[in-house]
């Protein structure tokens, strides 16, 4: 029998909500609706959802996908033991039958051939057949899936099957406002309001910056990044550099501009 | 031979009269005449053309061999591109003065360099500086020997030219007239020295070259001007460079207008600020006008209360530009003069600037220093109005008022002013503030003439399809409310779309490359496979040996063979609505041929990959007349039928972009691919002439957009306004890019197609 309480969350991870996101997602969840977290990197998707699993006190199974992966590494696949094959769950198979909240992390970087394996857990069947194993596993009544996905990348190839999409209940996230940008690096690293203020500004010029040579601006997660180095008693403006701009950009004419931020900003 | 026997060569018509116009007998034209021409239709309007083709004739006919006219039928071109036809004038006046004057030798070379200095000085008020000295040279350094009636040509003008091209990307006008005055005035005796001084080939003529060389110049900094205005103040607005070597009475001023933000062209550094800061200085200063100034009723205010009005609120300005950026208070303090208490005498002088200077350094900078009480009083009360937000243009003025009143001289009217140490450089000259009631608002009310012409001919047609439209303020589709016809474009000619191809070989060839990458490969092998077609002996034997010793062997032991299909259908739609009509900024092309351009190189692209694609194009005249205009279906495949009806396209009416996505989309639909791509090209915010609300047209495209996207269609927006950001993400959520220099469209718009599918 798998250890359900290595997957549980427990303790209270800090998330600011954006909006009436816990709720809805609350709603989703009594009803066992799917979910898909849309929104660009680093914006929260992912504490979002360890959030909701610690605050409806289920285990969170999570998997980052990635493009050398197989519906085998999802579901499940037979081991060639000296004495013969075991079985060995994969990490959907898992959550099926514990119940989790298995959370499919950037799930377009998968291929689609092993999206679909999907499918028949995210509608009224809620099964999930094992081809090799000849089984048909019924997911225990608390299992639910979640996936979030970037619709940031400007390709048709990474944009999710339309088979796929029309399967999930969804949000839309996006970089916090202003103020609540603020309030999440002070809260999550201990930085005073004002310099944390002036970091989220520094955000605003590089997303100000998308699509006239930057594909994505500066996350939360750089922000946060920033701030902790900043509490950690490392110089604002070196901080900064390091942390939002070299990251981000090999482009000379780009990272001078953001540097004059930063100097502009921090006097 | 003789030009009679080579006219009967041209088999168009055209052709021949352009070449009977030119009337040349030199063989070597001839060889490059077609080529020439390739080039100059594809630039030149129609009387450009004329244009060209007399000046060509005269080069020609000047007696100095085929050099002139040769490398001016190369050049003119790509000068009148980048510069506009108007420069033809002043370039040929040029070139007349020197044929007048000894000086014919010089001609060759200073139309070979034309095209790169043109490139450089970006505009035609910098190019006309450097014909004045260029002629100003001519004239100084042609020498009349005493005595004899023979004069001979400059010695430094022919290496100047050859100069030039360098030089202007060391200095700027300034420096380079700097440079030559020194020239001129050290060795106009002395042929050869003065020869290799403006050859560069001399100690001090490099010498001075370095002195010269100083400060930042625009050209080299215009894109982080771009990225800086766009980052750090949401805002973008076309920069213009002048060039402050001519005006020495008074230098011009920055300032903005409705065709952009007026800057030098070079700016040193100074007081320890470098010059790309004094840039960034003055566009954030003039940022700041645009976002909190509002302009005030100029009439009401005699010119010295004005003056007191700006000083007051280019400081509030700062003020709240500092408050944004705290790291901009070093450098306004470092660029703003502090003139000394006592340096002006009012007995004699009008001291208003003086006073008005320091009180200005007194606003910002608590540590000014000085004692006059007034200045002390009013810096206080303005401390107070400004700590309680950011206040208003009104608000200061009368703060101004009253300064004025309290501090009034009768010398301020005297005639003698005293400048010195009163002039801000960072800040415009503060046009935008002052609104003039006498000679005002009529231009805004005229009536559009081109209105009366809309009422053209019906072409014949399909009946009307009807779709919905998004009317957000209810929330609720207005059914059947537009009616789409739908034409076959018109045809022109074929060769017309091959020429512009031709034109961009060099381009096409880069792109082949890419291409070929991308062209789907007969059989891609995929590993690691628990099932395949085939053992994948490698993996095979590794996981044996992974087995044989114990360790849990990677059962994914096969591979197989999957045919990789590019399996994308891609529909192109054109807004062909009026504003493609417009000039690119800096170039004598329009939008829309730009446009043409692109799309041609991008249909020769797809067709390349052999995705199947449709182009189609759009405007419309109301909800009752939306036209879609078939360029190209799926099934056409890039052939001489499609390129003519490309050559045809024209630009007119407006833009109802939702009845155009919806109705392409109608098309997609049908087509059986696993992947759709509806990619969109438009130079503008979706507009009708029956629809005052602005917003009710975006909201309707985005609605339609989300439409598509649940059909499984990919929408993406290739977006030409320069400040589009207002709305496109509105419509088109992040799918979208903002091609900012229209120029490069030829070459952006198909490397953005192969990073969209890849
Ligand atoms: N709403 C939020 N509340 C708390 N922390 C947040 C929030 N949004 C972002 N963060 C911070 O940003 C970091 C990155 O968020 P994450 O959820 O990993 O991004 P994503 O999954 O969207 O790529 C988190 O580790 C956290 O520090
Ligand atoms: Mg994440």
């Amino acid at each position: 029998m798998t250890d359900t309480e290595q997957y549980k969350v427990h303790r209270e991870p800090y998330y600011q909500a954006q909006g009436r996101e816990v709720q809805l997602y609350e709603a989703a969840y009594r009803n066992r609706l799917p979910v898909m977290v849309k929104g660009p990197t680093g914006c929260g998707k992912s504490r979002f959802v360890e959030y909701m699993a610690w605050k409806l006190g289920k285990p969170l199974v999570t998997v980052a996908c990635n493009e050398d992966m197989t519906a085998s590494d999802l579901v499940g696949r037979y081991l060639l033991e000296s004495g013969g094959t075991r079985w060995l769950d994969g990490p959907l198979t898992t959550a099926a039958r514990i119940g989790a909240i298995c959370y499919l992390d950037e799930i377009v970087e998968a291929r689609q051939d092993t999206t679909v394996v999907i499918h028949p857990l995210t509608d009224h069947r809620r099964t999930l057949p094992l081809d090799k194993k000849g089984e048909l596993i019924h997911a225990h009544p608390d299992f639910q899936l979640v996936i979030s996905y970037n619709p940031g990348y400007q390709s048709l190839m990474k944009d999710l099957k339309q088979s796929t999409k029309q399967r999930f209940t969804a949000f839309d996230f996006d970089y916090p406002a202003v103020e609540l940008e603020t309030t999440i690096l002070a809260q999550e690293t201990g930085l005073d309001a004002t310099t944390a203020g002036k970091l989220v500004k520094i955000g605003g010029v590089a997303r100000g910056l998308k699509g006239h040579g930057l594909d994505e601006g500066i996350s939360t997660r750089l922000l946060v990044y920033a701030a902790t180095l900043i509490k950690d008693g490392v110089a604002p403006r070196e901080a900064c550099y390091m942390a939002l701009v070299r990251p981000i950009t090999d482009d000379a004419d780009i990272r001078e501009t953001l540097d004059h931020a930063i100097d502009a900003t921090f006097v | 031979m003789s030009t009679t026997d080579t006219d009967t060569e041209y088999q168009h018509p055209l052709m021949a009269a352009y070449w009977t116009q030119l009337n040349s007998g030199f063989p070597s034209v001839r060889a490059v005449f077609e080529d020439a021409m390739a080039e100059a239709l594809a630039a030149l309007t129609r009387e450009g053309l004329s244009a060209y083709l007399d000046a060509a004739h005269f080069l020609g006919r000047m007696g100095r061999g085929d050099e002139p006219i040769l490398a001016f039928l190369e050049v003119w071109p790509s000068v009148a591109r980048v510069l506009g036809e108007d420069a033809l004038p002043p370039v040929m006046q040029a070139i007349h003065a020197m044929h007048r004057s000894p000086n014919g030798k010089a001609i060759a070379p200073f139309i070979q360099t034309l095209a790169p200095v043109a490139r450089r000085l970006h505009a035609l008020e910098p190019l006309e500086r450097y014909l004045d000295i260029a002629l100003d040279l001519m004239v100084r350094t042609t020498g009349s020997i005493h005595g004899h009636h023979t004069t001979f040509p400059s010695p430094g003008l022919p290496a100047f030219f050859e100069q030039a091209p360098f030089l202007f990307t060391q200095l700027s006008m300034e420096g380079v007239r700097n440079w030559v005055e020194y020239g001129i005035r050290n060795y106009r005796i002395h042929p050869q020295r003065q020869e290799e001084y403006f050859a560069l080939k001399s100690a001090d003529s490099r010498a001075v070259l370095q002195r010269e060389r100083h400060g930042v110049l625009f050209a080299d900094v215009e894109r982080r001007l771009d990225l800086y205005l766009r980052g750090l103040w949401q805002d973008a607005e076309q920069l213009v460079p002048y060039s402050t070597a001519f005006d020495t009475l008074r230098k011009p001023i920055p300032y903005y207008d409705r065709l952009g933000m007026r800057v030098p062209d070079v700016f040193d550094s100074r007081d320890g600020v470098k010059g790309i800061d004094r840039y960034r200085a003055v566009l954030a200063h003039m940022v700041g006008h645009r976002r909190w100034s509002t302009p005030i009723i100029a009439d009401n205010y005699s010119p010295l209360q004005r003056l007191g009005v700006e000083f007051f609120e280019d400081c509030r300005i700062d003020t709240l530009l500092c408050r944004e950026y705290p790291g901009l208070r070093d450098v306004f303090l470092r660029l703003h003069p502090h003139p000394g208490e006592a340096d002006c005498d009012p007995d004699t002088t009008s001291c208003l600037r003086h006073r008005l200077t320091m009180l200005s350094r007194a606003l910002l900078d608590d540590a000014h220093g000085y004692a006059n009480p007034h200045i002390l009083e009013f810096a206080r009360r303005f401390r107070e109005i400004m700590a309680h937000g950011a206040s208003n243009t009104r608000e200061i003025a009368d703060l101004a008022l009253s300064f004025s009143a309290r501090t009034r001289l009768q010398s301020d009217q005297f005639a003698r002013v005293h400048f010195d140490d009163t002039v801000i450089d960072y800040r415009d000259d503060n046009r935008h503030l002052w609104q003039y009631i006498e000679d005002s608002d009529d231009e805004d009310f005229f009536d559009d003439p081109d209105k009366q012409q809309k009422k053209e001919s019906e072409v014949q047609s399909l009946p009307p399809r009807h779709y919905p439209e998004w009317d957000y303020s209810s929330q609720t589709y207005r059914p059947d409310w537009v009616s789409l016809y739908e034409h076959l474009h018109p045809s022109g000619n074929p060769a017309d779309i091959d020429r512009l191809l031709d034109k961009h070989t060099a381009l096409a060839k880069r792109l082949k490359r890419m291409l070929d990458l991308l062209k789907p490969q007969d059989k891609v092998r995929i590993r690691y496979q628990e099932e395949g077609s085939e053992l994948d002996l490698d993996v095979a034997v590794r996981s044996l040996i992974d087995f044989m010793s114990g360790a849990t062997p990677d059962p994914r032991i096969n591979m197989s063979h999957r045919t990789s299909g590019r399996n994308i259908a891609v529909s192109l739609l054109l807004d062909l609505s009026e504003s493609l009509n417009e000039n690119v900024a800096g170039a004598d092309q329009t939008v829309f041929e730009l446009s043409q351009e692109a799309v041609s190189l991008l249909a020769w692209a797809i067709e390349h990959l052999g995705d199947p694609f449709a182009i189609g194009g759009f405007h419309s005249n109301t909800r009752h007349d939306v036209r879609y205009l078939h360029i190209k279906g799926y099934r056409e495949s890039w052939g001489d039928t499609v390129k003519a009806r490309l050559a045809a396209m024209q630009a007119g009416w407006s833009t109802r972009m939702g009845a155009a996505l919806r109705h392409a989309a109608h098309y997609l639909d049908g087509q059986k691919a696993d992947k759709k791509l509806l990619l969109v090209l438009t130079d503008g915010r979706p507009a009708d002439v029956d629809v005052g609300d602005e917003r009710l047209l975006i909201e309707d495209a985005r609605r339609a957009v989300r439409e598509l996207g649940q059909q499984g269609i990919f929408t993406f927006c290739i977006n030409l306004d320069p400040k589009a950001d207002d709305y496109v993400a509105d419509i088109f959520g992040r799918q979208y890019t903002v091609v900012d220099n229209v120029q490069r469209l030829p070459e952006k718009l198909p490397a953005l197609f192969m990073a969209l599918t890849k």
